[in-house]
């Protein structure tokens, strides 16, 4: 009995042993994968053609479902907030209440986890397949690095996107919410716009568009990494791209808190 | 033969991933301008070692020497550089399946050269003449190429910026007889071309018949180690159980 809680806890203590190594030797792995974009990024030739291409890919191609999304959130919550306020009689501030939690974390957040799912997996995909059909190491034997041609750009392009489509969604947001509050709810629309004018100030915006930048970084680097560690053909593809759209999520996420403590001190 | 009449010489490598040493004080030299081709089964460290040639992976210890110049002197920068006096065809030819046949042998050529386009297509059109393929199937994408072909574009573009040795990865392997000889035919003419420019050719293959007919030496590779390296007509009449055992499969 005494000898079977002894193996019992060996294995635990163990198991818990080998996670916590497995999980060090990863952030290791991840930071290593990390530096290596900083130090490509200062190493001519930087692929202007890759770059816009995926610029094209994670923009413009993710366009029509923030669109989409952007409008149907910017509804939803000037009719939710209405309902609200309305009980202490201040729905005329569903507008500025809209337009700021828009641009604060809403655009930000769900522009991230929605290019975080949509081109996220597919960078890890597309890298994968490459990685287990030898083209990766076809690059490598060209003498071309194989990090600076495919995970540069696309890290490049997601930085640079994800504020683009995330102000895009603030802006189609904004005009579901005035749509809704004017339109259905009946507020007044100048009484709409100028209580706008008087809550919202630009450094809602300038957070909202720092926190996208970061979030754009952070899913096209996990993205690439999870491409790059794919292993046994296409299961070991599918592993990636999963873990990619999961793990670009909640480093979307975890990340939005602290961005959001550290950004609340100094704008 | 002297010492200048070799393009890589491997002295004592040693590797081992986790608890399986794949290399085992494995040394080799590879004549220049020869077909050279390492035999072995499935496992014995082929792959391993052709990575070691590139490289691409590090030794444990043990030196290897390309054209006289030691690998573990080469910073990774240096490296890249290096590979490109390679040519490598692949097992299933790694070809980029976001490029035609025509823009993945163009590939290499855009990175490295300065040729214009109209350079660039002449250069490529007569690599696609050099390697039978019809200049129809130059527009096509990886996916509408049968695996012969594949393999012509594939080799094309190893070719492409005249690599001083080009590696074979298990060359025929998946391939339908025709389509073997035609590859074995290749690799042969490819070595062979009637220029003196010395190409050396470096086969991994577990293709016995293949291999002799095609090679000027044979490397059998077992466990890791070269347990025979002879001449083809001297492989043929070796004593080793262990070739012998191969060469009757």
């Amino acid at each position: 009995m005494i000898k079977e809680q002894g193996n019992f806890f060996y294995h635990h203590i163990s198991d818990f042993g080998r996670f916590v190594l497995k999980t060090i030797s990863g952030l290791g792995k991840f930071s290593n994968f990390s530096s290596k974009f900083f130090y490509w990024l200062i190493k001519p030739p930087l692929r202007y053609k890759l770059l816009i291409e995926q610029l094209y890919y994670i923009g413009n191609k993710s366009l029509f479902i923030v669109c989409l999304a952007g409008i149907f959130t910017g509804m939803v919550l000037a009719y939710q907030t209405y309902f609200g306020f309305k009980l202490i009689s201040v729905d005329s501030l569903v507008g500025p209440v809209v337009a700021i939690s828009m641009a604060r974390e809403l655009a930000p957040v769900l522009t991230g986890l929605i290019v975080a799912g949509r081109a996220g997996s597919a960078m890890a995909a597309q890298i994968g397949t490459m990685k287990v059909t030898e083209q990766i190491d076809a690059l490598e034997v060209m003498g071309i690095d194989s990090f600076q041609y495919l995970a540069v750009p696309r890290i490049i392009a997601g930085t640079l996107s994800l504020p683009i489509l995330s102000i895009i969604f603030l802006l189609i947001g904004n005009l579901g919410g005035w749509f809704v509050g004017t339109s259905a709810l009946m507020i007044d629309e100048a009484l709409y716009f100028s209580k706008l004018g008087e809550f919202m100030f630009i450094e809602d915006i300038i957070q909202g568009v720092i926190k996208s930048f970061v979030f754009g970084f952070i899913i096209s680097l996990v993205g690439t990494y999870f491409g790059f560690n794919v292993s046994k053909g296409a299961e070991g593809v599918g592993k990636g791209t999963n873990r990619a759209v999961v793990w670009g999520m909640i480093s979307v996420l975890t990340v939005d808190y602290f961005l959001t403590s550290l950004l609340v001190k100094i704008l | 033969m002297n010492d200048n009449q070799y393009s890589i010489e491997v002295t004592n490598l040693k590797k081992r991933f986790g608890k399986h040493q794949v290399i085992n004080d494995l040394s080799i030299k590879i004549p220049k301008g020869k077909i050279t081709t390492i035999l072995g089964f499935s496992g014995a460290g082929k792959s391993t070692l052709l990575k070691h040639f590139l490289g691409l992976i590090k030794p444990d210890s043990g030196e290897i020497y390309v054209d006289k110049l030691e690998l573990s002197s080469l910073e990774d920068s240096d490296l890249i550089i290096f590979r490109r006096k390679f040519g490598m065809l692949f097992q299933y030819a790694a070809l980029f399946d976001s490029l035609t046949a025509f823009d993945n042998i163009a590939f290499p050529i855009r990175e490295f050269s300065d040729l214009n386009n109209q350079e660039i297509e002449e250069k490529v059109n007569s690599l696609i003449q050099a390697v039978g393929l019809e200049s129809h199937s130059a527009q096509k994408f990886p996916d509408e190429l049968s695996g012969g072909m594949r393999k012509r574009v594939g080799l094309a573009r190893a070719l492409a910026l005249n690599p001083s040795i080009m590696l074979y990865d298990e060359p025929t392997t998946g391939l339908d007889p025709i389509t073997t000889k035609m590859v074995n035919d290749l690799i042969k003419k490819t070595s062979d071309d009637g220029s003196d420019r010395m190409l050396t050719s470096i086969i991994i293959s577990h293709d016995v018949k293949a291999s002799l007919e095609i090679s000027d030496y044979i490397a059998f590779l077992e466990k890791g180690e070269i347990v025979e390296y002879l001449p083809v007509e001297d492989f043929k009449k070796s004593e080793n159980p262990n070739v012998l055992k191969f060469l009757t499969l």
